[in-house]
This record gives structure tokens, C-alpha cells and sequence, in this order.
């Protein structure tokens, strides 16, 4: 039986979907083996660890702890790596995810590779082993060899959906580990809060709209129709490069991956960049003249036709119907 | 979306500005059940079209390419889908004003407006541009700016709504089908094979601009061109651009003499470059759309070959400098080995077309030349000769051969091209076995094609002086060209010449149905004696000339046809199109059996004496007939014809034995003043005396016997390819009529001797208007040369038929002077018009 | 002021990136190359600070000579010098490119000084590893935070605010200098170079030096391309006439709120 030790990512107490994706992702791959959760700082609510099949937790206490710092959370967690030499360090491959395993890895000179869909087998034991894991974003697999006792890997954020292993809460313990100050530098002084509601990457509905919607003006009926459906409008790189929408409404691999119930991709060819920022969503629609065009052929449905056309029509069945 | 067919008409494969207009017009002309292909998606499946710089410079000193841009230009005018921005080629050095100067002249050729400027006045019109490195600008305000992308979309859309037209976006074609038929080296196109699945059609047109030659090759047959990088940098924003709101506001600049153009793209401006090392890819380095970062055609720019360019960019316009490169590419086109077009039926393969090779520029015009010739069996808008694909030998059909021509001339993209300019890559590549003699005697050659000819003879240099010749006064009228050529002319009229004319085109038609096929295809008629020859025209069906050649009848089922170096491919394609099938005609080609060799002027028939008991009286030997008899023991085929005026003989000899009768006569020929001559006096000063017409020159498809006076005064009975058309052309009499012109003055305003090398100069009026007939047709130099025995410079032409007199006074137009000339002959010959010194 | 940006060199594929026969590598026979859109804000906030606060910015990549292109790009933008660590192609994982990378700026930074500020793509285009600039950083004991999209560099204070964009808003992060941040797209809006630019950056002398450091543990079995994603694509109508059906599926997939 093998140690596994898997980040908690969390935002100032709120557990993230993504520790349950890693959980989800250990359960199926270390089957059998010690899922260690660590808890940098104080979490509300601790249930749902143990429920997506935690078998311990560990809580590390710390004044330092209070808010996110990757240098912080990077000690905190070299130190418990450092402890307990699991065989498999876990985190989801988000923004934090990935930073802090690097952290991690960096402070203990130890190999870290990010983003990995798969592990071989017997991979939490054997010192030399494989993993396959994303490139480009996900338009090519890498398959990765490692030589390490201690295997500290990220799992691609969306690569599984996190699924209840309906378990019992698991016995936590606390520490306090030890911080040095003098490495832990880049601390939050400030957040600025976007206006409420849902954001592009967890909105169930994601309106998306490329070159051919033609300008910025255009993107009204998105809007309109986003709104109307509680979601968010996203846009292709052509169009930020455009400047007819800020780059945080791009989605694709340098800008936001979304992971919405419904992507409807309006106009949108389907360049590489941008579909590994969409492909994760659980439905496609795309609406374009082109029947031939990338997004169409990868997407779940098509209608065929002018987005300025199709988008106002749209919208007046929506409100016909509530 | 419809099924996709199994079955068409027609397939054109590839959806750019010549796919999309040429179903466009093949829908006009009635054609129906037709299926259009392109691998990539639409409007913009990411060919050449869809990164074009989408302008029209309407002169050009081509007349196919000047025309067809023309026809273009107002194709896209009538589509709206144009704008006249005007533009200006500018100098920087002497030699381009110079050269603008013989742009002004193609412009009234063609009669497109144009205007030499001054610095200032090319600043007026560009007010960011740097006077003060150019010399001065041709203006022409008719240049224009289309959208190809569009005119695509209109023309296909035309053909689908009319009902004729199918087009399926993202299917590539896998192969392309054919089957055997009954003519030696060819087979017919049965279908293509496509990633949705395969299409029976009787006719496939391969209009896949750079992936021609590979779609091509599926079927066995070759479109000969590569493709090829043309830099384009755009860059901006600049305010001056911006503030016109206009996608086009201010003159196209093309700096010449640094093979670039500046062409104003809304806020920025595209700068092109024709500049760089020649860049040639195989089509299978051209990336699928999938693997295209941009589009496949939009390669990578290759920044290193382009700073160059920059720089002198810089010096024009300054603004350059400081704007941001947003996009540059190294953007494909096609260059094929002669930088023409391929246009019309493959040679290799029945109803395979092409239609390639073709820029935005004359797309439209193009289109329609391919869809008149699927229709009409020839076009009628033009006489694309030197566009036709089954133009190439197989010499010139290998990459080795594309290569290294597109290699050569990508840099006279914007270059100075003297209308003589010969090749220096893939030569030797045809040679007689008298080569070895040639070579000795000083022989500078020039090419037909693939054949090596010798133009005129170093050896012969001592004539000079002894004809009190010299060099002329300027560079450009002497570039090409050797005083040698008027020496070697004057002693074949004093004594005699050997001329070797082994590039001459030999082919053999056989069998029982072979004199009844040569005569469908010829005007004069064939079926003669044993023993006698035939010159003439082989029309099309409209009655234009489609080639001029001798035909000789050689036994009761074997007539051989002889033809120029330069037509060779068309003529043998012609045959090989109308052959019966039904093995009743067998056909060979016997180019490289014989070497022939001219021997021409009043010694002739004395030297030729010596080495043959033959009789070589007329009454022996007469006019166009052919004899076989020993020459210095070699049998040999003498043919009683002459191309240059005098008396004489084409001997046609095994190619092996040709150096012993070549040595024999040159020493029968010691004292009688025989001396080897070059085909600058056979091709040019000879035959110009004479008003001799040449293929391609005087004679095009626009023009019929009638008024090149080749009609005869009766009409066989037997039918021919053309006769109805040829019937009503006599009936109707010329429009207009070949004229021989002397230039009466040679000086030019600064008083230098001028000599004006053909390339298409304008006859003008008295009054310096240009001369059209009543056909639209208009009046310009077909040849020009010295007439060393008639004593004067000579023009030849056609003239509207009224002006066709012995005496008219015209004016021809060089480098934008004017010369007057006299017509001193029409349809006849200016030197001996008796043709007494042929019967001698 | 000084500042670093470290980029890598990339081919700029389309839609479909083929793989060499040996499983190695990305085919490139027909591709260009450039740096992720990360670098090119990288080399773009270089540019900006020296503009802002004087001083002179420096690029490197570790990397074969033709990265040459590379740095000379981002020196026709204004970065005034580069370095090119050299590298044969042999397997550069995360742990060995970082260690050179660190090895490298000390020996530049005792030739002329430490860099205030030293940016990183926040990760890059092709292997995506998200760690050599946490590694550089942690080797010289420098602070660094990821995923940055704005920056406020405070010379008079010793010190650099940053912003992160995190679901719902923005962390601000400070951070004492000499510093170093993993920067992301949508950090600035990165120009173009001007012909004079790159006619200049044609002149820019480019240090080269030798990258050196230990194999790591990682190690490129082959490159695979993923399974390809069987859509039966569901047409569901053509134009206008679809809004209903359009509809109709956005109940069945219970996003009509």
C-alpha cells in the first residue's frame, strides 16, 4: 500500500471542484492506496474530502496560511512531501495547482510533470515509470518517462469529471509546519472583485463568437443571448486580436478553458488554440455557414446558417417561452 | 447539402479566381452538369487567390498577357468588384527610364491612357514618396484594385443558380482517372477520385493554380510549373493611408528597379517583393489547410530574404520605417519554365484541361480563353498560343527543367526583358549532330524551345568589313543582335549559305487513311503526287490559323509534315486530337532521324552540283518538290523550297550521316562564297525581304488566310478543320491585310540611328492615332528587322484593308519616338516581288 | 533598471501538428516558429518598463542556433540585448533547462549587475511544464508568482506589484525585487516590429553561451497525437428556421433558466 498525498486546492476556505477532480483521478488510479489529503490553511467544510474518497487529511495551521501565497502553500507542502515521502504527490493542473507542485518540486529538487492524463501501472511503486500527459495544450500527448521515488504529478484540470465515491469524512489531523518568511515573498496584499455572477470559466453556458461575428458591436446579441441563459460570452484570439473583446473573454490555450453544460460557438472556425480551451465542455453547438468548417465537424450539434441571423431568433423563442 | 454525384459532365478541380470564373463562363456557353472541387473550404479555400495583392497593371509588352489583363480588368469592373487606383512604375535608374519609355509605347500598343511623370509630378500623385531617388514614373490611371475572393464567389454563384453547376468545399481529389485510346502516347479522362467519392465525367479541368502539376501527374500528363515564393509584408498603420477611408486611395507604386511594390491596404500598406532569391517548393511541401498556420499558401516569411527589400522600401518611402510589420508571408505562386501561362487540353490525355499558372491579374480572362476553347474547339478572345500547355517538349516538362527556369527568370519578375533575350540555365539540351561543326565555326546560339540553333557565325566576322557594316548606336538595339547576321544575309544573296535546321519539326503520318487525314486538317490541298509538297495553313474552326507548315508526300500512304521548333508540341497535339482512332493512321514523330540542312542562294545549285549526278534543274528538281538522290554518297530528301528568296533546297539526311554532307558541301562550296549561316538571316532578315509569315507572329488565330494572303484561288473539294468559316472569310474579303513597312527616317529626336526590335510597337497614323480595323483589331509590328538587300529597315503588320497600298504613310512607335515608314508591300514581298531569283 | 524575459523557441502550427517519424518531435518541415503569446507579452512588458523607467531589457532562450530568430525579433521590438544559451537537441527537461537557465543569468548578472525583474511565460506553447521559471527562481533565491497579467514596477521601493486573474477577480500580489514573474496573455497588447526595428535588430550582438546541467528525470518517451474525437455532429437545422429546435435543446440540456 502506497502514501498518496493530494493538494487541496481551496480559496480562502471554499474547497475547489478541481480537488475533487484530483481525488476522483487518485482513486482511479492508486486504487487501494492511502489518499492523503493537505489542507494549507483553514477549510470551511471538510466533508466532501472524505466523501470523493479521502482517507486522511492533514491540516496545516499557520498564521501564514490565512490567504493563497504559491511560495507558502510551495514550503508548506515540500515539507509535508518532505515528512512523509509518499510515493505520488497529486494536484489538479490548475493555475494554483500547477504553481505550487512546481514549488514543491523546486524547493526538494525533485521532478515534477504537469498535466498528465494517465499514469502506467504500478506507477505509484516503481521508481522508473510512465505517465502520458498533454502538450500543446492538448492537440498532442506526450508520453513522459520518470525516474523518481517520489512521483509529484499534476492531473489535466477537466480531464475527469469529479465523481462521489460517497464516503465517510475522513480523520483529519493538524500541524503547524514551519514557514520561513524569507521565502515566502509573493503574498496577496489586495483582490479586486469582478462584478458578481458566473464567469467564463464556470458558467453552465458559454456564448461564443469568432472573426465572422464581425465586430465588437456585433457581440450584442451574445450578450443578450448570455444573459438571458445565466452564462458568459467568450471569444476566439482572432477576435481579442481584433480588439473587439478584452482578452478575458478568450478562450482557448493562452486564454481561459472552459468547461460549461453548453458551448455554443458562433462563427467560430475552430483553430487549434481555441478548441483545447473549448473541448472540455460536456456540449458543443456550433452555428456557421461553413458545414466543412473545424468547430462544426468536432462539435455535438450544428445548425448550419448566418450567426446574425440565427442569434436574434434565438433569443425571441427564449423569451416566447418563459 | 447535396448527395454527392457520381457522375458529371465536367469536373473543374479547384475553386480559386480561375476555377470560380471559369464555371462562371463555361455556364454562359451553355454548359451544364458541372461539378466544382476544392480541397479546402469556401470563399477562401487557401490557394493563391486568397493572399493576392488583387491588383491589374494593364500593360504589359505581351499581347496575350496585356490583353487578357485588359479583358480581365473589365471583367472585374463589370462585376463591381474594382477600383481604379491607378499606379506608377518608377525609375531609379537610366536604363528603367528607358525602359518606361517602351512601356509607353506597349500602353498605345494597347491603348491603355499612360503618362511618363517627373519626380515632382509622381509626388503630387504619392506625396510620401522620395523624389529624390527616382527619375521619373509611368502613370497609368487605369490600373486597378479588385476583389478576387469576391468575383469568385459571383461567378460560381452564377453557375449554380443557373442549375449547371455543383460545388462540394473541402474534398480533395485522390486520383485521376483515364483509359487507353488508340493514339500512341495518350489516353482519355474517364473520372476523378475524391475523399467523398469518385465522379465518371467526360471532362476534368485542372485549375489548382500551385498543385497543378501534381494533380496532373495522377493522370500521367504535366502542367509544368512550381510553385513559387513571393514576399508581401504588410505593414501600418499609417494616418496619411488611413485618412482616405478608402481600402484604396492613393496610385499603386511598383519600384522597379528594386522589384517591389507599395500598395496602400486601407491603413497600411502592402509592400510585395519580386526581389528576392528565387524560392521554389515541391507541392508536397505545401501544408495541408489542417497543418497551415495561416492558410497552406501563406508560408512562413522568411525574414532574411526579405530585409534587403526593406530597406530600399525605406528609401522610397519613409513613413515604411516606423509602421509595424503586422503580417508577412512567404505567399505561393506559379512560375512555369517560360513564364507564360499553361492554358488549354494536356497533350497527354483527352479532355484533361488545364488551366493554370494563371495570376489574379488575368484570371477572369483566362477562364474565359479556357471555357471558349472547351466550347469552340479554339478561343475566340485570343489567340493563347503562347499560353498553351501542349506548347512544352518533355525536355521542358521535369522539375530539373521548371526549376531551373522559374529559377532564372523569377528576378525579371519586374525586370527589363529584352525582347531577344536568350535563356542561360538548361541548355544544349536538343542539339544537330552537326554540332561539332557548328561549335568550330563560332556558332552563336540561340533557342527554340529545347533546340539549340545557331543564330549566326563568329567565323563569319570578315563579312563586316567587307560589307562596310557596324555595330549599332545603342546598347538595347544591339543587345541580341551581331552585325554579323546583315553580313552572313548579304553573301547568301551574293553567293550561297548553309543553314542548319535541325530543330525542324519531322513528323510521319502512315497508312491507308494517312492522305485523307493530313488533307481534313489542312486548307491546301495534300493528296498530290509522289514526290510533291504542300504549304499550308491548318485552321481552326473559326478559320484562324492554328499553325503554317510544309507537307510532303513522300509515298501513296506516307505524307510528312515539317514544322518550326517553336510549334512543334502544339502541331503534334493538333494531330494527335483529330487522328482517327480506328488504326488507320499511324503517327510518328521522326525529329531526331533527320538533320536538315538549307542551302540557299544563286551559287546553290552549283555547289550542290558537285556532290550529285542528280538533276537539280527546275525542270529536274523543281519548285516544292522532293527528290531522293545522293548527296557525297549519302541518300539523302531534297526539298525544292526557299524561306529566304533565293534558289535552293532543304536537305533532309540520317541523323548520323549529316557532319559528312555538311563537311562535303562546305567543300563544294569554297568558291563559290558559301559560308554557314545562321537562322538570323533564315528567321528574320530572309524571310522579312520576302513577306514571309511566321507562326505566331504575322499568323494568329485572330486573323485567316485571306487577309495573311495565303488564300489560294480555288478551294479544294475535300472538307478541312475551318472550311466553312475559310468559305465565308472569301466571301466576306479582309478586314485587313500583312503588310511589309520600310522606316523611312531611322533617327529618333536626338538623332540617334534607332532599330525597333519587334515586341509589339504600335503603327500609328501620319497624325500618330492608332490604327484599328473594322474588326477592333489593331495595327501593330508582327516582325522587324534589317532588309540588308533591299537597303532598308522593315516592319511587317497588318494594316486595315484601306490603308493597304503600296506607298500608305504611317508612323511605327519606338521607346515613345515616332519613325516614319512606308507600306512597300502587302501581302507580297518587298525584295524581288517577282520571285525571280527563285526560279534562277 | 534591468530586465530579463527568457523565451523558447516553438513551431507555430495549424490546425493539425504532425509528429516526426521517431516519436521525438513536432514535424516542422513546413512551419515557422515564434514563442508562445505569454513570451511575446514577456518581451512586450521588457520593452514597456525600459520605455517607463529607463534602463535596458535582455532576452535569452536556451535553445539551437536558429533561436537566433528569436531573440532577433525580440530585438527589432527594443530589447537591447541577447543571449543565446546554446543547446544541441538532446532531451532538455524541466530540472536541466532551469538549472541552466539560473547557471546562466548569474554569469550574466556578474558581468553587469542584477536584473530587477525577470519574466517567464507562465508556461510554454509546446511542453507545457509550468515550472522552469519556479525552478530559475528558486535557485536564486528569488521571489516569483504565476499567472501574472499586470505589473507596477516600484524601483524607488525595491519592490513589484502584479496581478493575477482568478475566477470572480483579481489577486494583487507584492513582491520585494530583484523578482521574477510567469506572465500570461492578456498582460499587455504586444506590438509588431517596424521595419527600422528589425533592420536595427539586425545589428544586436548576441552573447552566446554554452547551457550546461544535469540530465533530470523527466524523459520524452514519444509524442503521441490524442485520440481522435469520433463526433457524429447532429445538424439540427439551417438557418433562422433552426431557433426553435436551437431552443428545444436548450431545454433538453437544462440551460433554459
Amino acid at each position: 500500500m502506497s502514501d498518496i498525498l493530494i493538494l487541496c486546492e481551496h480559496d480562502r476556505g471554499s474547497i475547489e471542484p478541481s480537488t475533487l477532480e484530483a481525488l476522483t483521478f487518485a482513486r482511479g488510479a492508486f486504487e487501494g492506496d492511502d489518499l492523503h489529503v493537505l489542507v494549507c490553511g483553514e477549510v470551511d467544510d471538510l466533508a466532501p474530502l472524505g466523501e470523493y474518497g479521502a482517507t486522511a487529511v492533514i491540516v496545516a495551521e499557520h498564521d501564514m496560511l490565512r490567504d493563497f501565497s504559491p511560495e507558502t502553500w510551495g514550503q508548506v507542502l515540500a515539507q509535508q512531501i518532505d515528512d512523509m515521502s509518499p510515493e505520488v504527490v497529486l494536484a489538479c493542473g490548475t493555475s494554483r495547482g500547477n504553481e505550487v507542485l512546481a514549488q514543491a518540486a523546486a524547493r526538494l529538487d525533485m521532478p515534477f510533470v504537469a498535466n498528465v492524463n494517465e499514469v502506467a501501472d504500478d506507477f505509484a511503486d516503481d521508481d522508473e515509470t510512465e505517465v502520458t500527459r498533454v502538450q500543446w495544450g492538448g492537440s498532442l500527448l506526450e508520453r513522459a518517462g520518470l525516474e523518481a521515488d517520489t512521483k509529484i504529478i499534476s492531473v489535466t484540470h477537466h480531464a475527469v469529471e469529479p465523481v462521489s465515491a460517497e464516503g465517510e469524512e475522513a480523520p483529519s489531523s493538524t500541524f503547524e509546519p514551519e514557514i520561513d518568511e524569507l521565502y515566502a515573498r509573493s503574498i496577496v496584499i489586495d483582490r479586486e472583485i469582478a462584478e458578481a455572477g458566473v464567469t467564463l470559466s464556470t458558467a453552465p453556458v458559454v456564448v461564443g463568437g469568432g472573426r465572422a461575428v464581425g465586430s465588437a458591436d456585433a457581440f450584442a446579441p451574445l450578450e443578450e443571448l448570455a444573459e438571458l441563459l445565466g452564462g458568459r460570452v467568450g471569444c476566439s484570439r482572432a477576435v481579442t486580436n481584433n480588439g473587439w473583446r478584452p482578452h478575458s473573454d478568450q478562450v482557448g490555450q493562452t486564454g481561459t478553458r472552459i468547461a460549461p453544460e453548453l458551448y455554443i460557438a458562433n462563427g467560430i472556425s475552430g483553430a487549434i488554440q481555441h478548441w483545447v480551451g473549448a473541448m472540455a465542455s460536456k456540449k458543443i453547438l456550433a452555428i456557421n455557414t461553413d458545414p466543412d468548417a473545424n468547430m462544426v465537424t468536432k462539435a455535438d450539434y450544428c445548425v448550419i446558417g448566418d450567426l446574425h441571423d440565427i442569434i436574434p431568433a434565438v433569443i425571441e423563442e427564449v423569451k416566447k417561452r418563459s | 447539402m447535396s448527395e454527392f454525384p457520381t457522375s458529371a459532365k465536367v469536373v473543374v478541380i479547384g475553386a480559386g479566381i480561375v476555377g470560380n470564373c471559369l464555371v462562371g463562363h463555361l455556364s454562359d456557353l451553355g454548359w451544364t452538369d458541372m461539378v466544382l472541387l476544392d480541397k479546402g473550404p469556401l470563399p477562401n479555400p487557401g490557394g493563391s487567390t486568397g493572399h493576392a495583392s488583387n491588383f491589374i497593371f494593364p500593360v504589359d509588352h505581351n499581347k496575350e498577357m496585356a490583353l487578357l489583363g485588359v479583358q480581365s480588368a473589365n471583367q472585374y469592373r463589370d462585376m463591381d468588384r474594382s477600383v481604379d487606383s491607378g499606379g506608377i512604375e518608377v525609375a531609379r535608374s537610366e536604363e528603367r527610364m528607358q525602359e518606361l519609355t517602351r512601356r509607353m509605347t506597349s500602353a498605345k500598343a494597347w491603348g491603355v491612357e499612360a503618362h511618363l511623370l517627373t519626380p515632382a509630378e509622381v509626388k503630387e500623385l504619392v506625396p510620401f514618396i522620395n523624389d529624390d531617388v527616382i527619375l521619373g514614373g509611368f502613370y497609368c490611371p487605369t490600373v486597378s484594385v479588385v476583389d478576387s475572393l469576391d468575383t469568385g464567389t459571383i461567378m460560381r454563384t452564377k453557375a449554380t443558380d443557373a442549375g449547371n453547376l455543383q460545388v462540394f468545399a473541402n474534398t480533395e481529389v485522390l486520383d485521376v482517372l483515364t483509359e487507353d485510346i488508340n493514339v500512341p502516347g495518350k489516353t482519355k479522362v474517364t473520372g476523378v477520385v475524391t475523399d467523398k467519392g469518385t465522379i465518371e465525367c467526360d471532362y476534368v479541368v485542372v485549375a489548382c493554380g500551385v498543385w497543378s502539376n501534381r494533380i496532373a501527374n495522377m493522370a500521367d500528363a504535366y502542367i509544368p510549373l512550381v510553385p513559387a515564393v513571393h514576399q508581401m509584408a504588410d505593414v501600418g498603420p499609417m494616418d496619411i493611408l488611413a485618412e482616405t477611408n478608402n481600402e484604396i486611395g492613393y496610385p499603386i507604386v511598383r519600384d522597379m528597379d528594386t522589384f517591389c511594390y507599395e500598395r496602400q491596404s486601407s491603413g497600411s500598406m502592402e509592400v510585395g517583393s519580386y526581389g528576392h532569391r528565387a524560392i521554389l517548393h515541391h507541392p508536397d511541401e505545401i501544408p495541408s489547410n489542417d497543418e497551415a498556420a495561416l492558410s497552406p499558401t501563406e508560408m512562413p516569411f522568411t525574414q532574411d530574404d526579405f530585409d534587403p527589400q526593406m530597406e530600399t522600401a525605406i528609401e522610397l518611402m519613409d513613413f515604411l520605417g516606423d509602421a509595424e510589420i503586422k503580417y508577412a508571408i512567404n505567399g505561393l505562386l506559379s512560375l512555369t519554365p517560360d513564364a507564360m501561362p499553361c492554358l488549354g487540353e494536356v497533350p497527354e490525355v483527352e479532355n484533361l484541361w488545364s488551366a493554370a499558372a494563371v495570376w489574379v491579374k488575368e484570371g477572369p480572362g483566362m477562364a474565359q480563353v479556357v471555357a471558349e476553347w472547351m466550347t469552340y474547339g479554339y478561343p475566340r478572345v485570343i489567340d493563347p498560343h503562347a499560353s498553351d500547355v501542349s506548347r512544352f517538349y518533355q525536355d521542358e516538362k521535369s522539375d530539373e527543367h521548371i526549376w531551373a527556369r522559374a529559377d532564372e527568370h523569377f528576378i525579371k519578375t519586374y525586370g527589363i526583358v529584352h525582347p531577344s533575350e536568350q535563356w542561360n540555365s538548361r541548355r544544349d539540351l536538343k542539339t544537330s549532330s552537326l554540332k561539332a561543326q557548328t561549335d568550330a565555326l563560332g556558332a552563336y546560339y540561340y533557342t527554340a524551345r529545347v533546340w539549340e540553333r545557331p543564330h549566326w557565325y563568329e567565323t563569319n566576322a570578315d563579312l563586316v568589313e567587307k560589307y562596310g557594316l557596324s555595330e549599332r548606336a545603342t546598347e538595347w538595339d544591339n543587345r541580341w543582335w551581331s552585325p554579323i547576321i546583315d553580313a552572313e544575309h548579304l553573301n547568301l544573296r551574293e553567293n550561297a549559305g548553309m543553314i542548319d535546321l535541325t530543330a525542324f519539326q519531322i513528323m510521319d503520318l502512315t497508312g491507308p487513311g494517312a492522305v485523307a487525314f493530313a488533307e481534313y486538317l489542312s486548307v491546301n490541298k495534300v493528296d498530290k503526287p509522289v514526290g510533291t509538297s504542300t504549304y499550308t495553313p491548318w485552321l481552326n474552326a473559326d478559320g484562324g490559323f492554328h499553325s503554317d507548315l510544309t507537307m510532303l508526300r513522300l509515298g501513296d500512304e506516307h505524307i510528312r509534315v515539317v514544322t518550326g521548333a517553336f510549334d512543334g508540341g502544339r502541331d503534334e497535339h493538333w494531330i494527335k486530337k483529330y487522328m482517327p482512332q480506328d488504326g488507320s493512321v499511324t503517327f510518328e514523330n521522326r525529329t531526331e532521324d533527320f538533320v536538315t540542312i538549307g542551302l540557299w542562294g544563286p551559287n546553290a545549285p552549283a555547289i550542290l552540283g558537285q556532290l550529285t549526278d542528280a538533276d537539280l534543274s527546275q525542270e529536274g528538281s523543281p519548285y516544292g518538290s522532293v527528290r531522293s538522290i545522293q548527296v557525297a554518297g549519302t541518300d539523302v530528301d531534297i526539298f525544292r523550297i526557299s524561306y529566304v528568296g533565293d534558289t535552293g533546297w532543304e536537305i533532309y539526311i540520317p541523323w548520323a550521316d549529316a557532319p559528312g554532307v555538311w563537311d562535303a558541301i562546305a567543300e563544294a562550296g569554297k568558291d563559290h562564297g558559301l559560308r554557314p549561316t545562321g537562322a538570323g538571316v533564315y528567321a528574320v532578315g530572309g524571310r522579312l525581304e520576302k513577306g514571309y509569315r511566321l507562326m505566331g507572329a504575322e499568323l494568329e488565330s485572330e486573323y485567316n488566310p485571306v487577309e495573311a494572303g495565303l488564300a489560294r484561288p480555288k478551294v479544294k473539294a475535300a472538307d478541312f478543320i475551318g472550311k466553312e468559316a475559310y468559305l465565308a472569310a472569301r466571301e466576306a474579303g479582309p478586314a485587313a491585310l500583312v503588310c511589309t513597312l520600310a522606316i523611312d527616317d531611322m533617327n529618333d529626336s536626338k538623332g540617334q540611328q534607332r532599330y525597333i526590335q519587334a515586341g509589339n510597337a504600335p503603327i500609328l497614323t501620319t497624325d500618330g492615332e492608332r490604327i484599328t480595323d473594322s474588326h477592333g483589331r489593331v495595327s501593330v509590328v508582327t516582325t522587324a528587322g534589317m532588309g540588308p538587300s533591299y537597303g532598308k529597315y522593315l516592319c511587317m503588320g497588318y494594316l486595315p484593308v484601306e490603308m493597304a497600298e503600296i506607298g500608305t504613310k504611317v508612323q511605327v512607335m519606338y521607346m515613345n519616338e515616332l519613325f516614319p515608314a512606308t507600306v512597300v508591300a502587302t501581302t507580297g514581298s518587298a525584295f524581288d516581288p517577282d520571285d525571280t531569283r527563285l526560279k534562277a | 533598471m534591468r530586465v530579463l524575459v527568457c523565451v523558447k523557441r516553438v513551431p507555430a502550427p495549424g490546425a493539425r501538428i504532425n509528429i516526426t517519424d521517431d516519436g521525438q518531435a513536432v514535424d516542422a518541415a513546413h512551419l515557422g516558429f515564434t514563442v508562445s503569446p505569454h513570451e511575446e507579452c514577456g518581451v512586450e512588458e521588457c520593452v514597456q518598463l525600459v520605455e517607463r523607467h529607463g534602463g535596458e531589457a535582455t532576452v535569452l532562450t536556451l535553445g539551437p542556433v536558429e533561436a537566433e530568430e528569436q531573440l532577433r525579433y525580440a530585438a527589432s521590438l527594443g530589447v537591447q540585448h541577447a543571449v543565446l544559451l546554446s543547446a544541441d537537441t538532446t532531451q532538455w527537461d524541466p530540472q536541466r533547462t532551469a538549472s541552466a537557465i539560473a547557471d546562466a543569468i548569474e554569469t550574466l548578472e556578474a558581468e553587469d549587475g542584477a536584473f530587477d525583474l525577470i519574466l517567464f511565460g507562465n508556461e510554454s506553447a509546446d511542453t507545457g511544464g509550468f515550472q522552469v521559471g519556479i525552478r530559475v527562481a528558486h535557485k536564486l533565491e528569488r521571489p516569483i508568482v504565476n499567472a501574472i497579467k499586470g505589473i507596477d514596477l516600484d524601483l524607488d521601493n525595491s519592490k513589484v506589484t502584479a496581478r493575477r486573474e482568478i475566477d470572480g477577480g483579481r489577486e494583487i500580489y507584492e513582491l520585494p525585487t530583484p523578482a521574477i514573474l510567469g506572465v500570461k496573455e492578456g498582460l499587455n497588447l504586444p506590438r509588431y516590429p517596424t521595419m527600422k526595428g528589425r533592420l536595427a535588430s539586425k545589428k544586436v550582438e548576441i552573447k552566446v553561451l554554452e547551457a550546461e546541467g544535469d540530465e533530470g528525470q523527466q524523459s520524452r518517451v514519444t509524442l503521441l497525437q490524442p485520440p481522435e474525437q469520433v463526433s457524429n455532429t447532429v445538424k439540427i437545422g439551417e438557418g433562422v428556421e433552426a431557433a426553435p429546435a436551437i431552443v428545444d435543446l436548450l431545454d433538453e440540456l437544462g440551460v433554459l433558466s
